[in-house]
């Protein structure tokens, strides 16, 4: 290996950074700090550079044209050898880095390593979240399909809302007045070089920081940060019980990376490559777009939201919560770092994290969506229509053919838009069941126009006969009829 | 590595003298620099014209609209609502099935037609018609319109976005050009 040394050593004569590079690594580190809850930074920073990696092998084959995008993702998944692999790596690898990036922000902000001096480390990570959520957002877009398509509509119709530039921003982000080959070639700019370009410089300024004012120590409860202690404090700390980071610290780091590898590899295995869905062709009219993963909590928001809230809400909230972001370190700069002592940041983490997985889980199998084949491809249940008589019958014909199982449940399939139907019989009187599929109400439209006075006497007719067996209907109390069977 | 010395001057002409004082010295030393900042911004600023054009060049086609034949009248009977689909008139040469543009035709009556935008006044996702019940219903949020693009129920704002419609010699004709939103209602 002698050959080696003397390269190493030539190299190092006219470079003169050896000296640097182990100076680094075998810089002290507080002892507390080697530790497997300081590891998710720099798992988030090897995903990073295998999605750069990835992506670089996937731009030899991907042609970013409106015209042919799909044909060259079905090219990757099917024809170039293991091209689904590595597409299933990158999209895996994604959700990866954005999880391990929100774990990472949420141990930084448990143990306060956002307070002084490392207020501009917090600011870039903010920079470097926002940037990967804009990698993931163009990433989107990048498997042109159907969801890609009707995602970009999306997207232009939030930013339509903007008081006054709205068809100005319309046209920025489509590169012009509608969804075309200009939108494609654009996200692919943002993607593949304007973010990514951003991203490493936000990197470097990160861990050069990181490095320059050390890793934060663990928090102690009871152990104020001030700035007029804190940095003699740490540097005695770090003199008195400090480590070499390589490897007393590093071998925990360099592990978890690893392993981290390894599940993505695994995940793109075992469970292929995303999409791509159908052509991005708009007149395929019947499709469902649904966002990626990582944005569906915005999906459930916005279906959930008050209507009259909306646009103020999404105008309003994302700047303010970037805002609060970045103003963090300067709002709790100092004083307790310990999550022992912090009880309002753990329970911002617990119920922010909270919020973000229900909104995530409803969006999954989202119930304020009428169920589009429901009407068509879910028979009633046999006991629903045993019994009945021919127009009751009918009724539930009627019941199919207009769509109402679209939006409410019978036997436990239908949509989830309406509440379910099964007992609508004990809360709602025949007059009241006329009224309210004529006149519909709040969610509810009105069938009135549709629906001939025939077949509105058969689906009440229907309707009156859904209530378990031996409960009386609803009735008037004022009048003195005797309930039905 | 040193400086580069100037040779140093050998006679100059002098100047005659002003009547209200002694010139200031001419500072010979940062005059290059300045010159060179001077032109820098020169550069700049002539090359920013044509980049600031270059990116704002997707606003200028906005507000352009076309008419385009959606085919015979006849092949929308009174009283139906059919989904179609005309060409972007502005297509590129790039846009591949980007360049259809759905839309429901209802005809109310023999001469009163209703071309309606596909995408949904909330967020833009393609509505689907059911003639059955007169409804369109859209699958991400759950807004439903009426027959005649009314608000039924569920998050939109609006009514369906409609485009302009003309009938010229028993073909219906549409005015397209934009993807419709609550900015821009084609």
């Amino acid at each position: 290996m002698s050959w080696l040394t003397s390269i190493g050593r030539w190299l190092d004569a006219r470079l003169q950074v050896g000296e640097t590079i182990l100076d680094v690594a075998r810089h002290a580190v507080p002892r507390n700090t080697a530790s497997w809850w300081y590891v998710f930074g720099s798992a988030t920073a090897v995903l990073m550079v295998l999605q750069f990696a990835t992506g670089v092998l996937l731009a030899l084959v991907y042609v970013p044209s409106a015209a042919e995008a799909w044909q060259s993702l079905q090219a990757l998944n099917n024809q170039i050898a293991f091209g689904w692999f590595l597409r299933a790596i990158h999209g895996w690898g994604s959700n990866f880095m954005l999880a391990m990036l929100l774990i990472h922000m949420a141990q930084v902000f448990l143990f306060g390593a956002y307070k002084y001096p490392r207020e501009l480390t917090w600011i870039a990570g903010v920079a470097l979240l926002l940037l990967t959520l804009g990698m993931a957002f163009t990433g989107q877009i990048m498997r042109f399909d159907t969801d890609a398509y009707w995602g970009l509509g999306i997207g232009a119709s939030m930013v339509a809302r903007v008081p006054f530039l709205g068809s100005w921003l319309v046209g920025l982000l489509l590169g012009g007045p509608i969804v075309a080959g200009q939108t494609l070639s654009r996200f692919f700019t943002f993607h593949v070089f304007v973010v990514p370009g951003l991203l490493i410089a936000a990197v470097l300024v990160h861990v050069f920081l990181v490095l320059k004012l050390g890793i934060n120590e663990w928090p102690m409860p009871g152990r104020l940060v001030s700035r007029k202690t804190y940095l003699a404090r740490y540097q005695r700390q770090v003199h008195e019980d400090g480590v070499p980071f390589i490897p007393d610290a590093f071998e925990r780091d360099f592990l978890f990376g690893g392993l981290v590898i390894l599940a993505v590899l695994v995940c793109a295995a075992v469970f292929g490559p995303f999409g791509p869905a159908e052509r991005p062709d708009p007149a395929l009219i019947d499709t469902v777009p649904k966002p990626d993963i990582f944005f569906l909590w915005l999906y459930a928001a916005l279906a959930l939201l008050p209507a009259k809230l909306e646009t103020p809400l999404i105008l309003i909230a994302p700047i303010a919560g970037i805002a609060v972001l970045f103003l963090l370190p300067f709002i709790a700069g100092t004083g307790e770092k310990s999550w022992k002592r912090r009880p309002v940041a753990v329970l911002l983490v617990v119920f922010l994290a909270a919020g973000f997985a229900a909104l995530t889980w409803l969006g999954r199998r989202p119930p304020w969506s009428p169920s589009m084949t429901a009407w068509s491809g879910a028979a009633l249940p046999r006991e629903l229509l045993d019994g009945r008589t021919p127009l009751e019958v009918q009724g539930g014909l009627v019941f199919q053919n207009k769509q109402c199982r679209n939006c409410h449940a019978l036997g436990g399939t239908g949509g989830k838009r309406g509440p379910p139907l099964d007992d609508v019989a004990v809360y709602l009187t025949k007059d009241q069941l006329i009224r309210q599929v004529l006149q519909g109400s709040g969610e509810m439209p009105a069938y009135g126009t549709h629906l001939r006075p025939a077949e509105v006497a058969a689906l009440v007719a229907y309707m009156e006969t859904l209530h378990p067996a031996g409960q009386p209907r609803a009735r008037v109390s004022a009048a003195s009829a005797i309930p039905g069977p | 590595m040193d400086v580069k010395q100037h040779p140093r001057p050998t006679t100059l002409p002098s100047a005659p003298p002003l009547e209200s004082g002694p010139l200031p010295p001419v500072p010979r030393r940062g005059f290059l620099l300045r010159l060179g900042l001077g032109v820098s911004a020169l550069a700049g600023v002539l090359a920013s014209v044509p980049v600031l054009g270059y990116l704002l060049s997707p606003l200028r086609g906005t507000s352009a609209r076309a008419w385009v034949r959606l085919g015979p009248v006849s092949d929308f009977p009174i009283g139906e609502t059919r989904l179609t689909t005309f060409q972007n008139p502005f297509h590129g040469a790039w846009d591949g099935p980007t360049a259809g543009v759905p839309c429901y035709v209802r005809r109310a009556a023999s001469d009163r037609f209703q071309i309606f935008a596909v995408n949904c006044t909330h967020l833009g996702c393609p509505v689907r018609w059911f003639p059955e019940s007169g409804l369109f219903m859209c699958p991400c949020h759950g807004g439903v319109y009426y027959e005649d693009g009314g608000r039924a129920s569920g998050p939109p704002p609006r009514g369906l976005f409609e485009y302009q419609w003309q009938v010229r010699r028993d073909e219906l004709w549409v005015r397209g050009g934009a993807l419709p939103t609550l900015a821009t209602p084609a």
